[in-house]
């Protein structure tokens, strides 16, 4: 059976195969010359200490192939659910060779067992592999990337570590019971890529920021969470754009970012500018024509918001948080796929 | 209710492969098969006749284990169907349209079934692939109707089961691939001695390979018994017109069919018939066979609800 | 060595009718004592035909002292039927011809003649038996 199950995925087997191996040869080539380039640019960076400006130069080089790398890893688990996991059984169905195999001396249990095993095997080990060679590649740049590309931000947090490989074993079942439902191929492939679409949609948005308790911590303002500062003609008091990021927690994932009066309590909800009681005619804050020409002005003005109580107001997950939240995602989603296969046995025991 | 014979006709069989008590399967409101009380002998060649929808596929189904019946019990070669591994060596089923593995090879399709068959018989299905002339290389979507018929009888024989069900093999063949698949089978029958359950919807592919006959009409079972008692016991009675309940006691009405001055019946019985009004004549299985899909239809001009079941 | 063949229009069961032309080919001297049957794999490859079908007949000719299966080789013939009938088979197909001319000539088309012979058959068959 097993040589069977082998035999009907070899097709697909090799064409994974190959991508992957086109996929892990480019990323060689071109992987410890970005290495080299990193870890020069940080020697230089630390002495002159314009390392932020080194991150920024050398991320935006890269953007590109980073994104790039990373679609293909968030990709490749609904591919494999949608060619693999859907046309498992619905394929047998459409051409009738299920008679024909059921009728050789092994049970239809046995027959799924070995087919989920081994097709769910090479699913989870390419999703690893190329996890693995994406994740490697990509080290130098998740070590600079911008807000917003962190490891622990949904979209990159999904392509990196163990992760894919529970998606892919999640959208493998996905794509088999589905199959075992619909019974036939393209609606059990269009139904599996909307249900594996919506769960991945969900998890980041909704269940991975609960999957720990989020911290919640208040931050003096500076350069690094203040995007913008000032003010419309009609209005009286100018307002402040916060960012996503906090002081000292580089790569944290900021679930909420908001201001906090003096009193504590938060004028705006989470994007949206927040106004500051502060003079804008007189004092640190008031534009003159020395605080333009350098960053000494913003500096002192965000000391006196500072001084006066404002605070950045932050519920995040602290990117030391990595592991942990790849370990228990990892758990969920093999507790889903292990609940569809156990639906999938049931229904081939039951099905005619 | 059975109507006509139930079961085999006189002796108590050797062994029974197919034992089945008040059998029925039911499609969500649609009853497919119903009260099936049947015992197949063993060493038979069974020919399963029925109009298309009569509920063949749905018996040899249950028979092989791969539907759950509704109610009723069924037991095939003493075993429950599908009761396992152990079972499902037992019993060899070519399923309708006789289904391969389009994308892959002949040879593949051998190793296939040798390794998931314990009693397996590599030698056999050689031998029948090379005589049939196939590539073993030749991919087995690409095999012709006939062809591909003959792939999946060779892994049914070469299962080597003691009972090998054939659902419809040879509805979708033209008459020289029919011909050749059944020679095949016969053949394989007179070598192994195995028994064989074959269902058509055509009475001509079993008048020669078939010793005993079920006739499935109406999800129901109308007959069953050995072709030569069949014939043996059913005669067609022409002459002047009478009415059916005027027969006598022994002899029963498959059919009837009346004129002005002329009635035609399909009788069944163990009797001599002594009535020297009547022209008897001997019934081809064809005719049996349809006589039991008719039925005791209504003259012209009567009313359809007198049709007695 | 005979090979049969099946009519299947004619509404002899096949078993008989195996039996008939073995009984055939014996009056015809087509087969002599000691001839060996085809086995019945052979029979039953060739004619799609059911192996017990075949046996029957087998066991029918046996039955009536015409042939004797010798296990593990093949079923023999015993015994023939060319008897001193078959010396007077030219003289009664000589008189048959004569009798089909004079058909002929009385105007009867093929159908006819063989409705008249059929029934004339069967009638003086029946007296016999009764």
């Amino acid at each position: 059976m097993i040589w069977l199950t082998w035999r009907q995925l070899r097709g697909a087997a090799v064409t994974t195969a190959a991508a992957l191996v086109v996929l892990a040869v480019v990323l060689a080539l071109t992987g410890p010359g970005m290495a080299s380039a990193y870890s020069t640019g940080i020697t230089a960076c630390v002495r002159d200490g314009g390392c932020p400006h080194f991150f920024d130069r050398f991320f935006d080089d890269y953007e590109a192939p980073f994104q790039a790398t990373t679609v293909i890893v968030l990709v490749l688990p609904a591919l494999i659910g949608l060619f693999w996991g859907a046309p498992l059984v619905t394929r047998e169905l459409e051409a009738g060779t299920h008679l024909l195999v059921w009728n050789q001396s092994i049970t239809r249990t046995r027959w799924l067992a070995v087919k989920l095993t081994v097709v769910g095997g090479a699913a989870v080990a390419a999703a690893g592999l190329c996890s693995l060679a994406v994740t490697w590649w990509s080290a130098p740049l998740d070590r600079s990337a911008a807000p917003g590309f962190t490891l622990m931000d949904p979209l990159v947090f999904g392509a990196r570590g163990v992760v894919p490989m529970a998606y892919a074993a999640f959208a493998f079942a996905l794509g088999v019971t589905a199959g075992l439902v619909v019974r036939r191929t393209l609606p059990a492939m269009a139904v599996t890529l909307a249900v594996f679409a919506v769960v991945q949609i969900v998890m980041p948005l909704t269940v991975r920021p609960h999957l720990l308790p989020p911290v919640t911590s208040s931050f003096q303002l500076g350069p690094e969470n203040v995007d913008s500062f000032g003010k419309s003609n009609d209005e009286e008091f100018p307002r402040v754009v916060l960012q996503s990021a906090l002081p000292g927690h580089t790569g944290a994932w900021v679930l909420s970012s908001r201001l906090a009066d003096p009193s504590g309590r938060v004028t705006a909800p989470d994007g949206v500018p927040a106004a500051v009681r502060v003079s804008m005619t007189s004092g640190p804050c008031a534009p003159s024509p020395q605080a333009r020409e350098g960053a000494g002005g913003m500096d002192a003005c965000l000391a006196e918001l500072n001084r006066l109580g404002y605070r950045q107001l932050a519920v995040y997950q602290p990117f030391e948080r990595f592991w942990p939240l790849q370990w228990i995602e990892t758990g969920a989603y093999a507790l889903l796929t292990l609940a569809l296969t156990a639906l999938c046995f049931q229904w081939i025991r039951r099905r005619p | 209710m059975i109507r006509g014979l139930a079961g085999p006709v006189s002796e108590e069989p050797m062994t029974t492969v197919l034992r089945a008590r008040g059998l029925a399967r039911k499609y969500g409101r649609r009853w497919a098969l119903r009260d099936c009380t049947l015992d197949i002998p063993g060493g038979h060649v069974v020919g399963l006749v029925g109009p298309n929808g009569a509920g063949k596929t749905t018996l040899l189904k249950l028979a092989g284990g791969q539907l759950p019946p509704t109610a009723g019990d069924i037991t095939v070669l003493g075993g429950r169907p599908a009761g396992g591994a152990a079972q499902l060596a037992r019993i060899g089923f070519v399923a309708q349209d006789t289904p391969v593995y389009a994308g892959l090879s002949v040879a593949d399709h051998l190793r296939l079934g040798a390794g998931l068959n314990p009693r397996w018989d590599a030698a056999l299905a050689r031998e029948r692939v090379e005589r049939l002339g196939l590539d073993p290389a030749h991919r087995a979507g690409r095999l012709s109707g006939g062809q591909r018929a003959q792939l999946a009888l060779t892994l049914g024989l070469a299962k080597r089961p003691e009972l090998l069900i054939l659902d419809e093999p040879v509805a979708a063949l033209d008459p020289l691939a029919r011909r050749e698949f059944l020679q095949g089978l016969m053949e394989a029958v007179a070598e192994h001695e195995f028994s064989v359950v074959l269902s058509s919807h055509l009475v001509s592919d079993l008048e020669r390979t078939c010793d005993y006959l079920i006739v499935l009409v109406d999800s129901r079972v109308q007959l069953a018994g050995q072709v030569d008692d069949l014939l043996a016991t059913h005669h067609r009675l022409t002459g002047p017109r009478r009415d059916p309940d005027r027969l006598p006691a022994g002899q029963h009405v498959v059919s009837a069919s009346h004129t002005d001055r002329q009635s035609t019946f399909v009788i069944r019985t163990e009797d001599p018939i002594h009535d020297p009004a009547w022209t008897v004549s001997r019934l081809t299985l064809e005719d049996l066979v349809l006589a039991y899909m008719e039925g005791p239809a209504p003259a012209k001009g009567r009313p359809v609800l007198e049709v007695r079941r | 060595m005979i090979e049969f063949y099946l009519d299947g229009r004619s509404g002899v069961s096949p078993y008989l009718q195996l039996v008939q032309q073995v009984r055939h080919a014996l009056r015809l001297g087509l087969l002599h004592e000691g001839d060996r049957l085809p086995t019945v794999k052979d029979v039953v490859a060739r004619l799609a035909l059911n192996p017990n079908t075949v046996l029957k007949a087998y066991r029918e000719l046996e039955h009536e002292g015409l042939v004797a299966a010798r296990p593990g080789i093949g079923t023999f013939v015993t015994r023939t039927l060319t008897d001193a009938s078959l010396a007077a088979h030219g003289r009664l197909r000589e008189d048959l011809r004569r009798w089909l001319a004079a058909a002929r000539l009385a105007g009867l088309d093929d159908e006819s003649i063989e409705a008249l012979f059929m029934t004339t058959f069967r009638s003086s068959s029946q007296e016999d038996v009764a």
